[in-house]
């Protein structure tokens, strides 16, 4: 399979008044036309590799790397104009936090359009129609009233989905998608993971896919890193998943609920100083 | 017999043509841990914000502590009874400001003076500890948000508590220290919740029963053991409970 992403001890870290955060501390991994999981403890560091990757990350934190480089491209030494170029064409990112990154005084359909715009030559009525069909294909139930809607009108989930739309219409290469599907009630969740799933398959797209659902990750991924403290403290196809070796992973799995198991109270991890180590 | 916290009857929500709510009712009795499920869309979060007073309703009835209240006019003391947790902690703090400075709001409009005692409290209660006190809420991560967000809701010492998705942007570890947290104070308090969640397993650890929606409507209303027995009706339900064990290719 061949590679399209390369990390080699990606660390980024914020100054700040009371010290340094090092919030990621060395990650390595390579992407290939698959589907990589990330999970791991809230803080760990997930959505600060995933922004490193994209360029998103704050102008005042510290980013090094050994190599950081997408289909030969060298990321941390391109151009800002390179990376911009890149952004959004060749390699998206679904935020975590969907409402924060969509503009709140303009319509849906409008930053759709303008999202496409920036990236390809297509008139106005062509780029209706294609992010009417992309919010139908993200299962938007009604495309046209959404379209019109301002982003403070959608629910969480269907903000969303709005926020998936816009990062698929120019079909990257590499889509990182942070919790995209947290929002998302079962049933709707599957039904993205879907079309996610068909572009790897059929357009050979790269899929990181950031989630805390342990049982999404293991049904949908091929491999899963695991994270804990800015580092990956575990690496395994994800069929495995169950059988995983480290302590922070068992417990993950063991801390579920589920329907018609009564523990009251739950397990809950007992977090070991070396495991940051 | 026990008392009725919550009760909604007949409740209608529109926004412009778009009927948000269509006549909804549902009661939740004192001490009571009541779940919501459905779709994206179906109303979950608009029939919780018009409890809480954030959406105007156009008729039907709401009664919270033996009170009724209409349009979204709350006074004070519904604050002091009932509390809400965002599906959106992202929204919901300002990014702007300190932890320190969210979690005083509160407090300070409620005129409490043991303020330093109960933040250092709140914040150890939800795992974070007095580290972050001074920390910009743009400076956690989702699941950190989350938690303060939390932590600003119970400092207060609500009756009642409105929760939306409280889990949703938490990781498995986390998730069961908040679920923890948030049935041990319901214990201790007598507290009353309402809680949505898209996930089942959540409901069914958490609530004595749950709320179907779909479309503006309740679909059935049913006790959550019923869900291991799969003593439910809707097709709804049923196809929610498949989708809960994973994704499936193909
Ligand atoms: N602007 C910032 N300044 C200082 N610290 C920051 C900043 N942004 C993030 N951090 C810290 O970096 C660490 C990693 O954050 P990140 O958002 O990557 O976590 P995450 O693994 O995505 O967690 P979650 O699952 O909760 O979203 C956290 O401890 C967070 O508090
Ligand atoms: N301010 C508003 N203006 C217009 N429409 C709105 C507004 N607020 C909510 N709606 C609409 O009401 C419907 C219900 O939204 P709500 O947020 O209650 O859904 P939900 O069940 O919480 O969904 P989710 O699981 O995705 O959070 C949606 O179709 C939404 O577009
Ligand atoms: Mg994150
Ligand atoms: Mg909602």
């Amino acid at each position: 399979m061949s590679t399209l992403l390369t990390v080699d001890d990606l660390k980024v870290s914020f100054p700040t008044r009371t010290g340094e955060i090092n919030a990621v501390r060395g990650v390595s991994f390579t992407l290939g036309r698959e589907r990589l999981g990330i999970v791991g403890e809230s803080g760990s560091g997930k959505s600060q590799t995933g922004r490193a990757i994209m360029g998103l990350t704050p102008g005042h934190a510290k980013i090094t790397a050994k190599t950081l480089n997408f289909d030969g491209i060298d990321l941390l030494h391109a151009s800002p104009r390179q990376r911009r170029d890149l952004r959004g064409k060749r390699i998206a990112m679904i935020l975590q936090d969907p409402k924060y990154s969509l503009n709140p005084v303009m319509t849906i359909g409008r930053q759709i359009i303008e999202t496409l715009q920036t990236h390809e030559k297509v008139s106005w009525k062509q780029g209706r129609q294609r992010a009417l069909d992309m919010l139908e294909a993200v299962q938007i139930r009604d495309p046209e009233r959404v379209f019109d809607l301002y982003p403070h009108e959608v629910s969480g989930g269907m903000g969303q989905r709005v926020m998936i739309a816009m990062m698929l219409v120019c079909g990257p290469e590499l889509l990182i998608a942070d919790e995209p599907t947290s929002a998302l009630d079962v049933t709707v969740q599957l039904d993205v993971l879907g079309i996610l799933d068909k572009l790897v398959a059929e357009r050979g797209m790269g899929l990181i896919f950031v989630s805390h659902d342990l049982r999404l990750v293991s049904s949908f991924c091929d491999r899963v890193i695991v994270m804990y403290a800015g580092r990956i403290v575990e690496e395994l196809p994800s069929a495995d998943l169950a059988s995983a070796k480290h302590p922070y992973t068992q417990g993950l799995l063991n801390c579920l609920p589920r329907i018609g198991s009564d523990r009251h109270p739950l397990p809950v991890l007992e977090r070991k100083a070396e495991w940051a180590q | 017999m026990t008392a009725t916290a919550l009760s909604v009857s007949d409740m209608v929500v529109t926004f412009d043509e778009f009927v948000a709510l269509n006549h909804v009712s549902l009661d939740v009795r004192e001490g009571e841990s009541f779940g919501i499920v459905g779709e994206s869309g179906s109303g979950k979060s608009t029939l919780l914000r018009a409890v809480a007073g954030l959406n105007v309703f156009e008729s039907g009835r709401l009664t919270v502590a033996g009170r009724s209240y209409s349009g979204a006019k709350r006074d004070r003391d519904f604050y002091r009874t009932v509390q809400m947790v965002f599906q959106d902690p992202y929204g919901s703090l300002h990014p702007r400001q300190t932890v320190d400075r969210l979690l005083l709001e509160p407090l300070a409009i409620h005129g409490f003076t043991d303020v330093d005692v109960r933040i250092a409290r709140a914040l150890d209660e939800v795992g974070l500890g007095s580290g972050f006190r001074f920390r910009y809420s743009h400076q956690l991560s989702g699941g950190q948000r989350q938690r303060i967000a939390i932590a600003r809701a119970l400092i207060l010492e609500p009756k009642i508590l409105l929760l939306d998705e409280p889990t949703s942007a938490l990781d498995a570890s986390i998730q069961a220290e908040i679920l923890n947290l948030l049935e041990q104070a319901r214990r201790e308090r007598g507290l009353t919740f309402v809680m949505v969640s898209h996930d089942l397993g959540v409901i069914s650890h958490m609530c004595d029963r749950l709320a179907v929606m779909r479309k503006g409507e309740v679909v059935e209303t049913f006790a959550a053991d019923a869900l291991e027995k799969r003593e439910f009706s809707a097709d709804y339900t049923r196809q929610l409970l498949v989708a809960s064990e994973g994704f499936r290719r193909g």
